[in-house]
């Protein structure tokens, strides 16, 4: 399995997809510690009711069919498919409403969705999921990118409530950029990055509000890493390979 | 479980090993290989599959090796194989036997007269191999370079068109650093004698690859064409150089303006730092709420009135 992650580590991130799924063939006996330890790009569906868009992943899943967060039903139908409480979706209907709101703030359009759900240990789980077409010919506002595309997983176990309750995020961005044009070419970035965030907060306080809290957080940091130290060190390599002009310039004799 | 009906053939096996071991960043393919084995658990196939993909990547990544006897590094290219395992290393005028899947030379012999380019051909070719090499000395510190003959390597005199190819590699692996990576140039230049003219063609390719805690990778290319007339072989090779540095030195500053951009404008498109309105997204005032869609109106009225105000 080490090996296996490793070579998810290696391989290009815009081939992840298919990396997953030659390993998945190579260690058919590994096929759920994989998929769980493994994040692909969020697929999405139209929900049968509104039309609206939502995202799939393992937390709306059962068989085959996928349930929306807007209707609550299950895509494709199915019998006999688990839901929340009412309580529970309730919450959860909360939750997309303001998420959506969030979303459209910080990312100017995009696709989001929220499951939420009772653990065996009387406290509840929630994905957060954001996705994001960032490309011309999607939602990029200026024009920019050929292509370009944001995944975001945020899953957040929240202990028994007590006064001060306990919350365990896990999230994952997975990103690709590229730009295009006559005079400098193809520059295209990619990759994926997850990290783990643990606080314990106030339950008065209002979990919406303390999963928001930690999610935007969250998300602060892993941009700012992914754009100050994951590509700025591919930059720093870009000019160890080749000092940038004024360093050569100086050493050139005339010529 | 029962037993997996859908087993797959060494043939499908072999198949996935070439994949992951053609796809490996520049520097990597070592690591792959490991990891590789460990997943396959199948020696035999694994090498089946290394014997054919290993010279795949190392030609394509253009690596370059340390000749035996101290003579310097060999590139391995496509433009410079004589055979499966054999390569011209054209600056010593010898040809190395390289053992693909170990990334070693195994033996250097020197080359034969048919394996050479004419005395008039090497004469351009030397001379634009030595301004070359002086250009890629302080351009790429670690790196290599060649110039193969790649067409009319016989040619006797003027009269004919012959065709160059002039190969630069850079790599840098830092593996303790998680952080490899690698510059590949290939300019091909045709010597039109009809209209006396070298045709330039240009291809850069930059990779880099982080990856400590994490999974990133640049990959980023670029063609360009220019030309230049056809003269002696030290004022073409001077020309030539020249024009390559040019380009090449567009190149970097335009891949520092690609990231510069990032930053500032090409990363919003994807997700902004702050909202518009340059504060923390309210989250606690939708507790004072009730649970209706207007939750999302009323915040959005909300903002527009900040604005408004800022």
């Amino acid at each position: 399995m080490e090996a296996a992650m490793g070579l998810m580590r290696r391989m290009p991130p815009r081939h992840s997809e298919t990396t997953l799924s030659a390993l998945l063939s190579l260690l058919p006996g590994h096929a759920s510690d994989l998929l769980s330890q493994v994040d692909l790009p969020l697929q999405v569906l139209s929900d049968v009711d509104s039309g609206k868009k939502f995202i799939l992943c393992e937390y709306n899943r059962d068989a085959d069919s996928y349930r929306s967060p807007w209707s609550n039903k299950y895509h494709p139908p199915l019998d006999d498919a688990p839901y929340p409480s009412s309580k529970l979706r309730q919450m959860e209907i909360e939750a997309n409403d303001i998420f959506t709101v969030y979303c459209e703030q910080y990312y100017e359009g995009g696709i989001s969705s929220v499951y939420m759900w009772e653990d065996d240990n009387e406290g509840l789980v929630a994905c957060f999921l954001v996705k994001k077409d960032g490309s011309k010919t999607g939602q990029g506002r200026r024009g920019y990118l050929e292509e370009g595309t944001w995944d975001a997983i945020h899953v957040i176990e929240v202990g028994p409530e007590e006064e001060i309750t306990r919350y365990c995020l896990t999230s994952t961005v997975m990103l690709s950029l590229t730009t295009d044009d006559v005079s400098s070419g193809t520059f295209s970035l990619s990759g994926s990055i997850r990290r783990q965030m643990n606080m314990n907060l106030p339950v008065a306080d209002g979990h919406l509000s303390n999963m928001g809290k930690m999610i935007e957080e969250m998300e602060a940091k892993l941009r700012n890493s992914l754009d100050q130290v994951y590509f700025g060190k591919t930059r720093e390599m870009v000019c160890n390979l080749r000092p940038p002009n004024e360093v050569v310039q100086m050493r050139l004799p005339t010529s | 479980m029962a037993e997996d009906e859908t087993e797959l053939s060494d043939q499908q096996k072999k198949g996935i090993a070439k994949w992951f071991l053609i796809n490996a960043p520049a520097g990597e393919i070592q690591y792959v290989a490991k990891d590789l084995k460990s997943v396959l658990k199948d020696d035999d196939v694994y090498n089946e599959a290394a014997a054919v993909a290993f010279p795949i990547y190392n030609k394509s990544h253009l690596i370059y090796l340390k000749m035996p006897g101290g003579y310097g590094d060999v590139l391995v290219t496509s433009y410079g194989e004589l055979q499966d395992n054999e390569y011209l290393d054209p600056k010593t005028a010898q040809v190395v036997i390289v053992d693909h899947v170990k990334q070693v030379c195994k033996r250097v012999r020197p080359a034969t007269d048919e394996e050479l380019p004419s005395p008039y051909i090497e004469e351009y070719r030397y001379a634009l191999e030595a301004e070359l090499l002086k250009y890629a000395a302080e351009a790429y510190p670690k790196g290599s370079c060649a110039v193969y003959c790649t067409n009319g390597k016989d040619v006797e005199g003027p009269g004919s068109d012959f065709e160059f190819v002039v190969v630069i590699s850079a790599a840098r692996n830092s593996p303790h650093n998680f952080c490899n990576g690698s510059w590949r140039a290939i300019w091909n230049i045709e010597f039109r004698d009809d209209i006396q003219v070298l045709e330039l063609k240009g291809k850069c390719q930059v990779g880099a690859h982080y990856f400590e805690e994490g999974n990133v990778q640049l990959d980023a290319k670029r063609e360009c064409r220019d030309s230049t007339m056809f003269q002696g072989p030290d004022d073409t090779a001077t020309a030539v150089v020249h024009l390559i540095r040019r380009h090449e030195n567009e190149y970097m500053a335009s891949l520092e303006g690609s990231y510069f951009d990032l930053s500032d404008n090409t990363f919003k498109e994807l997700r902004r730092k702050l909202p518009v309105t340059r504060t923390l997204f309210p989250w606690h005032n939708t507790l004072q709420f009730n649970l209706k869609r207007e939750i999302a109106e009323e915040l959005r009225i909300g903002e527009l009135h900040d604005i408004r105000r800022a």
